[in-house]
């Protein structure tokens, strides 16, 4: 297919590629400053507030599949990321012996419209590990650094909490917490005999308003379908919207960018695009490019932007571009609670995630495995959608009539619908999200044998888990059943042994992919200086996850939005100073 | 935003910054995609989605045969009874119909069931299972329903029977009537303020006195928040 290359006459101030977290943040505090800003996004717009794209509040059978997940959305027909695992024409691929799974969306917001909203700070030990217990390298910046942007990103997005002076779980800017549901109070007391803690969620909904913008929360456990009130934070709906209606910004949708451009003395002009409308590629001029399509597909972009003066890349002279690749590691267990069979019923949806958490609790010089894990706790009498009614060939045994016989598993009639009924709301598990250690040899790189629909050279992943990740799943399996145990849950299935790496999710499923262009003092071993400019090229910029150094025991979403913020703050300045 | 609306928004950017698209106008080529079969899934689709579900909704699985027959399977798994109705009133064979063709992998299994009910039927009695009389079709259903009982010759057939369990079960429950009969309480808008005080007590649990100041007031949920500089909620 040729290409017909047109160059356009206006030149931006910032060209941001991404509307995700970072993206978002990056066009907000840009715009705000004055600067001209191209948001450009590889998918379509999209707002929730549209009664056309609003998923939220609609009951299982206004989808024909009753909400079941498809390819584009595995996580259910009616959660709002627009991708998934496997997006048509746009493959990836593993090296033999290793395995990583690549979550996209394609829409405004990116990512951000359907995630867990569970907004952790990195604590000051996660800038510093490599102190700690030797392992990884510390971050050339710590928690002081982010600190100040932590309480911004608290106070324009709004997370609620609780303040209970953790030291490695730094407290914020909160609203607050709304109370436990049912089966996470029989939690809290099961954890309580551990001497586990259990606290209220940081999740960032609106329990109360931050501003006369956004609504406040409705309680409808469904932030997974993006919020019409806007009382949850995604990219879209509070970043990128907001700045485009005060500042000047333009959105270029469907435009997938394939590289950054050059010039001869190595420094970037703009970027190229492929527009999905006619198949062609375009070019966009700018002073400063700044790259937040996530860890990953910024890694590739930077990869796949060749030239004279970058033959390895932009920003890869180090070579390091798509090394130290880290998801968080993922293990789950379920119970069903006898206490909770036959309940009484009333309205427990609640905010869409967990109500309370575990955040990790002990001290990995007496263990095993060098890194933590938090829990997540999930269950209660949520929305009946696909699924319910399912296994009762298996659990229906769990339900014992009056004189305490159980029920055969299987059957049919009104005694099976019945205990469907009585089944309803009784099942609970947890899910721990850990820290992996950074490797360099899991990496992604750019697979010179297969192109994309668009004609870009896709990413082939190396990804393989260590011995500290597969301890600390099994020390999870073993909290699990302890927590559930203790709960008064019975435990549901087999325990996950070491043929399956205790039940160690796949890299990449936990979704927290990070450190693909990360940030150092030394730009032999970095891509990127403490403020995510390229150490080879410094009108470019990252602010996604890839200039991660380690990922923490908490999600990354709170962590990419202060360096955003902060990474944005140091291009102004900069600009002001016309050193770039 | 309306269509027009919409690609205005698209192109603003590009036109505006002095790219020229060459080839027809965005109006000509923007395909008609609205829905031409009722039934798919409303919000935010993307082509691909829309026209799939269009696809599915446009097939035909069953043959009337085997429709006929899992409307009889459907109402032994999930019947009327004095509180609510049928699987069949719930529209339940037309949610599996559709999930036969939206998972493809259902389609041998359930086509495999439902044959080897008839060949069944065909040894035992000479009838294929349509034919047989309510007590004969129970005693055919009675031999793969139970899994633990079940012996190991019909091993495949109890196979097909958990899935059929399943998809009635699921099916019934996410519709209109089984969220009724479930009692179902969410899905609208509301003022979360914890588990009801008797249903607390019930289970023997308690709120943590320590957070008992912090949890969200209902009352407080339209004022803007204010914190000090340590973070305490001030207003």
């Amino acid at each position: 297919m040729s290409f017909e290359i047109k160059s356009s006459g206006e030149t931006y101030d910032v060209i941001i590629v991404g509307s995700g977290a970072g993206g978002g943040m990056a066009s907000k505090i840009l715009s705000e400053a004055g600067l001209s800003v191209a948001v450009l996004e590889a998918g379509k717009d999209f707002d929730p507030a549209k009664d056309e794209d609003r998923t939220q509040l609609r009951p299982a059978w206004e989808s024909p599949r009753r909400g079941a997940g498809t390819r584009i959305r595995p996580f259910g027909d009616f959660d709002q990321a627009i991708g998934g695992w496997d997006i048509e024409g746009e493959p990836y691929t593993r090296a033999s012996g290793t395995s990583f799974d690549w979550f996209r969306s394609r829409m405004l917001g990116g990512r951000t419209n359907h995630w867990g909203r569970i907004s952790l700070r990195f604590g000051p030990n996660d800038f510093k590990r490599k102190d700690i217990d030797g392992m990884g390298d510390n971050w050339p910046i710590g928690y002081d650094d982010l600190k100040p942007y932590y309480d911004r990103v608290d106070k324009l997005i709004g997370v609620f909490g609780s303040k209970e002076g953790i030291y490695n779980e730094p407290d914020g800017f909160f609203l607050p917490p709304p109370k436990p549901r049912l089966h996470e109070m029989y939690i809290m007391k099961g954890a309580k005999k551990s001497n586990m803690p259990v606290i209220p969620g940081r999740l960032s909904m609106l329990t109360r308003p931050i501003n006369n913008e956004r609504g406040v929360c409705f309680f409808c456990n469904q932030c997974n379908r993006a919020c019409q009130a806007y009382a949850d934070f995604s990219s879209g709906t509070c970043l990128v919207k907001p700045a485009m209606a005060k500042g000047k910004v333009e959105l270029y949708t469907q435009a997938m960018v394939r590289a950054v451009t050059t010039d001869n003395n190595g420094k970037a002009t703009g970027v190229s695009f492929i527009s999905k409308i006619d198949m062609k590629e375009y070019k966009l001029k700018s002073r400063v490019v700044v790259l937040g399509a996530s860890a990953c597909e910024s890694a590739r972009i930077m990869l796949n932007s060749k030239s004279n003066s970058h033959p390895n890349g932009v920003g890869n002279s180090s070579g390091m571009v798509g090394r130290y690749l880290h998801d968080s590691t993922g293990a789950d267990r379920m119970g069903i609670m006898p206490e909770l069979i036959d309940r009484e019923r009333y309205n427990e949806d609640g905010v869409g995630g967990m109500h309370v958490y575990t955040p990790w609790w002990l001290d990995n010089k007496k263990l095993d495995f060098a890194r933590g894990y938090h829990i997540e706790y999930w269950g209660g009498m949520t929305m009946p959608s696909y699924g319910i009614g399912f296994s009762m060939d298996t659990m229906r045994k769990y339900l014992k009539d009056e004189f305490g016989n159980p029920s055969p598993n299987g059957g049919y009639g009104e005694g099976l619908k019945k205990d469907v009924r009585r089944i309803y709301g009784s099942t609970l598990g947890m899910s721990g999200r850990g820290e992996s250690i950074p490797q360099y040899s899991n990496y992604c790189e750019i697979d010179n044998n297969v192109v994309d629909k668009f004609g870009i050279p896709v990413l082939k992943f190396h990804y393989q888990w260590t011995d500290q990740e597969i301890k600390q799943a099994k020390h999870m399996q073993d909290t699990f059943e302890e927590i559930l145990t203790e709960s008064g849950a019975t435990l549901l299935g087999q325990k996950p042994g070491p043929e399956t790496m205790y039940g160690l999710a796949t890299p990449g499923r936990i979704i927290h992919e990070v450190g693909t262009t990360r940030m150092g003092n030394d730009p032999s071993t970095s891509v990127l200086n403490s403020n995510c400019q390229a150490h080879d090229c410094d009108n470019l910029f990252v602010v996604d996850a890839g200039p991660f150094v380690s990922q923490a025991d908490k999600n990354p979403t709170w962590t990419i939005l202060a360096l955003a913020w902060r990474t944005s703050d140091y291009i102004v300045s900069e600009l002001k100073k016309k050193n770039i | 935003m309306n269509r027009r609306e919409n690609l205005k928004l698209l192109f603003t950017g590009s036109l505006a910054s002095g790219l020229l698209f060459t080839s027809c106008s965005p109006e000509d080529k923007q395909a008609d995609l609205s829905p031409k079969i009722s039934g798919g899934t409303p919000g935010g689709r993307i082509e691909e989605e829309i026209q799939r579900d269009q696809r599915l909704l446009s097939e035909t699985f069953f043959t009337e045969e085997e429709r006929k027959k899992l409307e009889v399977l459907v109402d032994i798994i999930m019947p009327a009874d004095e509180e609510s109705g049928s699987a069949s009133q719930a529209g339940v064979p037309d949610f599996i119909e559709f999930m036969m063709k939206d998972s493809p992998g259902y389609q041998t299994p359930m086509r495999g069931g439902m044959m080897w009910l008839d060949s069944y039927g065909n040894d035992v009695y000479g009838k294929t299972f349509l034919e047989l009389s309510k007590k004969e079709r129970m005693e055919v259903i009675d031999l793969i329903a139970w899994p633990d009982k079940a012996s190991p010759e019909v091993k495949g057939a109890v196979t097909f029977f958990n899935l059929l369990r399943n998809l009635t079960a699921t099916g019934y429950f996410t519709s209109e009537m089984g969220y009724q009969y479930l009692g179902y309480k969410g899905n609208t808008p509301n003022a979360w303020d914890g588990v009801p005080e008797e249903v607390m007590k019930k289970h023997g649990v308690e709120l943590p006195e320590k957070y008992l100041a912090h949890y969200l007031k209902p009352e407080e949920r339209g004022t803007v928040a204010v914190w000090d500089d340590d973070g305490n909620l001030i207003g």
